[in-house]
C-alpha cells in the first residue's frame, strides 16, 4: 500500500498518462551520446570505487574494491598442511554449479558418455537462472538472422565483445530454443505454435522468447527434472573452495560440505566452473537482484589457478530494481515490463529516456534523473526512485495483460498491497549481472588445460554490457558446449595429482605484495546478520 | 530501533523490527541461513515456511523472503520434504493422464479437500490441476500449475500423499513436448544454420573494424 504522500505523486503520473500514450517512443541515443551519459552517470565510471589488483594474471588492472577484496585474499585451505589423499570421487567431468549452465553442461557430458559428478553450493537449481524472468533471445523469426543478432549484441556491448564468442552465442541460439522445446519447456506461443517474441532493451528485432515472466524458472525446472531423470550423481550444499592442479592442468576440485564441514577432494579429468556471478558482493553498496549464493566463488578459485579474467571493471546495474516497498528493495522488476510498453516517468509525470535503450544507458539515465536533474521521487525510507508506469501495459495490450504475462511481478507487488496493473511502481538501478569473468574460448575452455567455464562466471561474450535475454541464452549455449567438449577431452586425459602448488604460489605473491593474512575467500555466502551479533559469533568456517 | 514485534522461530522468541520479511527477521535474530534460503526473490521455493498467528488455529504458509513478520508469529520452515520424484524418459512417454497416474498413483486418491490450494504460497489452484489430470486434461493441468516454484508445501499437507508439484512438472513437460504446437520457424532456422547459410555473412561482419560496425549499428532498422 502506498502512503498518502505517495498517492498524491501518483496522481501526477495518472494525469500525464493519456498524453504520454500518444507520444512516440523517445529517440535512441547515438553512440556518442551514450558514451557521454555513461561516463558521467554509470557507476562503472566512478574511479574511486575501483582499484588496481596487486596480484595474479590481471595484476595492475582495475576492478571494484569488493571484487579486489576477494582476489587479494588467502585460501580457506592451508596449502602447506592440507593433503588431499585418496579422492572421494574420480570422474571424467566434474561440474561445479547447479544452475542453468552447470545442469546443461552435465546433461551434455552425460549424453556424450562421460561419467559426470555435479556439485553445488545450495540446492540443485538454486541459481540466478531460476530468477531470470523476461526472456531468452534467439534469432529464429524469418525477418531476423544470427547476423542481426550479432550486431545487436556487439553494439550493446559497446563493440568490445570477443567476436568468436558472440558468433557461438547467436549461431547456437535457435538450436537451444529447439532443445528446450524438445525437453518439454512451455514457451509463450500463438495458436499455430509460433513463438510470441517481443523487444528487449537494445534489440533491433523482436526476438525475446518467454514463458510468462517465469522464463528462467521454467527453464531451470525443466532442466532439473531432466537431470534427475538421468540419475546423474550430484552433491548439494557442497561448494568448491579450491581447484586442484598438477603443474600443467586442472585435476579436480576441493569441495566443502557446508553442513558437516567435511572436505571432499574430487578428482576429475575435466572440470567445468559454472558458479555464476557476484551480485551478493553488493558492489558500491547497491542492492541486488541476485541469488543468495552469487558470491564470485568460481572467479576467485579460477583466478588463483592462473586463469585471467576479462571486463571485471564493469558490472551491470539493472535499471529497474524495486525501490518500494522496502521489503523487496533491489529485487528485479523484469525488463519485460518495459518490453510490454510501460513508461519510465519522473516526478513531474514526464518520460526522460527511451525505455528500451541498453541497460547501462537506462540505468545511467535514471541516476541522472535522480541526481543532476533532481526529478526523482524519494520513498519514505529515503530511497531515490523513478516511476515505472505499469498500468500503461493493459491500456496498450488489453485488460488483463499484466496478470497474464507478468504473473510473478503482479504477485510480488500484490503481496504488499500494490496492484501494478492499476498503480505505477517505483524503481531504481540494482546490481544485476557480472558482465566480465574468466577468459574462455568458444568451447568454454579456459587457458588452463582441463578447466572450463560457462555462464556468468565467464567473460567476453557480452563485452561491457549484456542485453536482456542473452544471459539465459549464454548459459545454455556455453554450458552445452563446455559439457560436450569436456566429455570429449576427458577421453584424452589421464587423472592428475590433486595438488595445491598454485595456492602456495599465490600466497607467496600475496605476501610479496604486502597483503596481510586477514581476508579469506571464496566468500561462499554473504552474512546478513547484524554487525553487533556478528562480532560476538565464532566463525563458521575455520 | 523502529517499531518491533516479537516472533518465535522454531519455538524460540526474538524481538525484531516490524518492517522485515521473515527471512530478514531470522537473519536479524542472528541466524546465518543455509537451509531455507535460496533466491531471496520468490522464485526458487527454498524458504517454504509455515506459521501460526496468536488466537488463530489455522496454519498459514509463506515464502519467507516475500512475507513481512507480524507480532506473535510462530515460524517453522520446511526446507526439504521426502516426496518421491519418479524418473522417466520423457521421449518415451505418451501424453496421457494415464502416464501421470502411472508414475504418481496417489493422484487417484485426491479427495478434493482443497488443502493443497490453501497451502500454496503462490496462490495456485493446486487442487484444480490435480483434478484436471484426473479428468484427462493435461493442457489445463500444465497451465494451472505453471507458476509453481516447487516448494512442496502442497505435498506436506496432502492427506492423500500426492506430490502435487511433481505431478505439475510432469504435466507441463508432457504438454510442452507433445501437446503444444511446435514452433516450425525455429526448426527452419536451425536447418538454415546447419546448412551454412549464415557462415559467410557472419565471417564478414566479424572482420569489420569498430568504425564500420558502429555505422552499421546506428543505421540498423528497428522493428516497430
Amino acid at each position: 500500500m502506498y502512503p498518502e504522500s505517495m498517492r498524491n505523486l501518483i496522481k501526477i503520473v495518472e494525469k500525464s498518462r493519456e498524453e504520454r500514450l500518444k507520444q512516440p517512443m523517445m529517440p535512441s541515443f547515438s553512440v556518442e551520446e551514450k558514451k557521454n551519459l555513461l561516463s558521467k552517470f554509470h557507476p562503472d565510471f566512478k574511479s574511486e570505487k575501483m582499484r588496481q589488483l596487486l596480484v595474479g594474471p590481471n595484476k595492475e588492472e582495475k576492478t571494484p574494491h569488493e571484487v579486489a577484496d576477494l582476489i587479494e585474499a588467502y585460501s580457506l585451505v592451508n596449502p602447506m598442511k592440507y593433503k588431499a589423499g585418496k579422492p572421494a570421487y574420480s570422474v571424467d567431468v566434474l561440474v561445479i554449479g547447479g544452475g542453468g549452465a552447470g545442469v546443461a553442461a552435465a546433461l551434455m557430458a552425460n549424453e556424450a558418455g562421460a561419467q559426470v559428478l555435479l556439485s553445488t553450493k545450495l540446492r540443485l537449481g538454486d541459481a540466478n537462472t531460476t530468477m531470470a524472468q523476461g526472456g531468452i533471445q534467439a534469432a529464429d523469426r524469418p525477418e531476423d538472422s544470427p547476423v542481426i543478432h550479432y550486431l545487436d549484441v556487439i553494439g550493446g556491448g559497446s563493440f568490445t565483445n570477443i567476436p568468436e564468442l558472440v558468433r557461438a552465442l547467436v549461431m547456437d541460439g535457435p538450436e537451444v530454443i529447439g532443445w528446450l522445446e524438445d525437453l518439454g519447456m512451455m514457451f509463450d506461443k500463438d495458436a499455430q505454435g509460433n513463438m510470441i517474441e517481443i523487444h528487449g532493451g537494445g534489440t533491433s528485432i523482436k526476438r525475446m522468447h518467454s514463458a510468462r515472466d517465469y522464463t528462467g524458472g521454467e527453464i531451470m525446472k525443466t532442466l532439473r527434472d531432466e537431470f534427475l531423470n538421468r540419475r546423474i550423481p550430484y552433491i548439494e550444499f557442497s561448494p568448491a573452495i579450491e581447484l586442484f592442479t598438477d603443474g600443467e592442468k586442472c585435476t579436480g576440485a576441493l569441495l566443502y560440505n557446508l553442513e558437516t564441514s567435511e572436505l571432499i577432494p574430487v578428482q576429475a579429468k575435466c572440470t567445468i566452473l559454472a558458479t555464476g556471478g557476484s551480485g551478493r558482493l553488493h558492489i558500491q553498496g547497491f542492492p541486488t537482484t541476485n541469488h543468495y549464493g552469487a558470491t564470485a566463488d568460481g572467479l576467485v578459485i579460477g583466478y588463483r589457478a592462473g586463469v585471467p579474467f576479462l571486463f571485471m571493471d564493469t558490472i551491470q546495474y539493472h535499471p529497474t530494481g524495486a525501490a518500494y516497498p522496502e521489503q523487496i528493495l533491489g529485487q528485479l522488476v523484469t525488463e519485460k515490463v518495459r518490453g510490454l510498453g510501460a513508461h519510465l516517468v519522473n516526478i513531474e509525470g514526464k518520460r526522460f529516456v527511451r525505455e528500451l535503450e541498453t541497460r547501462d544507458a537506462v540505468s545511467a539515465a535514471i541516476i541522472r534523473e535522480c541526481t543532476e536533474r533532481n526529478k526523482g521521487v524519494v520513498t519514505p525510507s529515503g530511497q531515490p526512485a523513478v516511476w515505472l508506469d505499469s498500468p500503461v501495459i493493459d491500456l496498450l495490450n488489453g485488460e488483463g495483460t499484466v496478470k497474464k504475462q507478468l504473473p510473478a511481478m503482479w504477485r510480488q507487488y500484490i503481496r504488499f498491497g500494490i496492484d501494478m496493473a492499476k498503480e505505477p511502481i517505483l524503481t531504481y538501478p540494482t546490481q544485476h549481472y557480472q558482465n566480465g569473468g574468466l577468459k574462455i574460448d568458444e568451447f568454454g575452455r579456459t587457458p588452463l588445460k582441463g578447466l572450463y567455464a560457462a555462464g556468468e562466471v565467464s567473460g567476453g561474450i557480452h563485452g561491457r554490457n549484456r542485453l536482456m535475454g542473452n544471459s539465459l541464452l549464454d548459459i545454455l549455449v556455453f554450458g552445452r558446449r563446455a559439457g560436450r567438449k569436456a566429455a570429449e577431452e576427458a577421453k584424452t586425459l589421464e587423472f592428475g595429482e590433486l595438488g595445491l602448488n598454485h595456492i602456495k604460489k599465490f600466497h607467496k605473491e600475496l605476501k610479496d605484495a604486502g597483503i596481510k593474512q586477514e581476508r579469506y575467500s571464496p566468500m561462499i555466502l554473504p552474512d546478513y546478520r547484524p554487525e553487533h551479533l556478528r562480532q560476538r559469533t565464532a566463525p563458521i568456517i575455520p | 530501533m523502529d517499531e518491533t514485534v516479537t516472533i518465535s522461530i522454531m519455538g524460540k522468541k526474538h524481538k525484531v523490527p516490524a518492517s522485515l520479511t521473515i527471512m530478514r527477521a531470522m537473519e536479524y535474530a542472528g541466524y546465518k541461513l543455509l537451509r531455507g534460503c535460496g533466491c531471496r526473490g520468490g522464485f526458487c521455493g527454498a524458504c517454504a515456511t509455515v506459521y501460526r498467528l496468536p488466537g488463530d488455529y489455522k496454519l498459514k504458509v509463506a515464502l519467507a523472503c516475500q512475507e513481512t513478520v507480524k507480532d506473535g508469529m510462530y515460524i517453522t520452515q520446511i526446507p526439504a520434504y521426502p516426496s518421491i520424484k519418479q524418473t522417466y524418459d520423457i521421449t518415451k512417454l505418451r501424453p496421457e493422464a494415464q502416464t501421470i497416474l502411472y508414475y504418481y498413483p496417489t493422484t487417484y486418491r485426491c479427495v478434493s479437500c482443497n488443502t493443497c490450494t490453501k497451502s500454496c504460497p503462490q496462490d495456485i489452484d493446486v487442487m484444480g490441476y490435480v483434478q484436471a489430470v484426473l479428468r484427462g486434461n493435461i493442457t489445463e493441468a500444465a497451465n494451472l500449475s505453471f507458476d509453481c516454484v516447487m516448494c512442496g508445501l502442497c505435498a506436506t499437507r496432502c492427506p492423500a500423499e500426492i506430490p502435487q508439484f511433481l505431478v505439475g512438472i510432469l504435466s507441463r513437460r508432457l504438454y510442452g513436448k507433445y501437446i503444444a504446437p511446435k514452433a516450425l520457424h525455429t526448426r527452419e532456422r536451425i536447418a538454415e544454420i546447419k546448412a551454412g547459410k549464415y557462415d559467410q555473412p557472419l565471417e564478414k561482419i566479424m572482420k569489420m573494424d569498430t568504425a564500420a560496425l558502429k555505422k552499421l549499428y546506428e543505421e540498423r532498422k528497428i522493428e516497430k
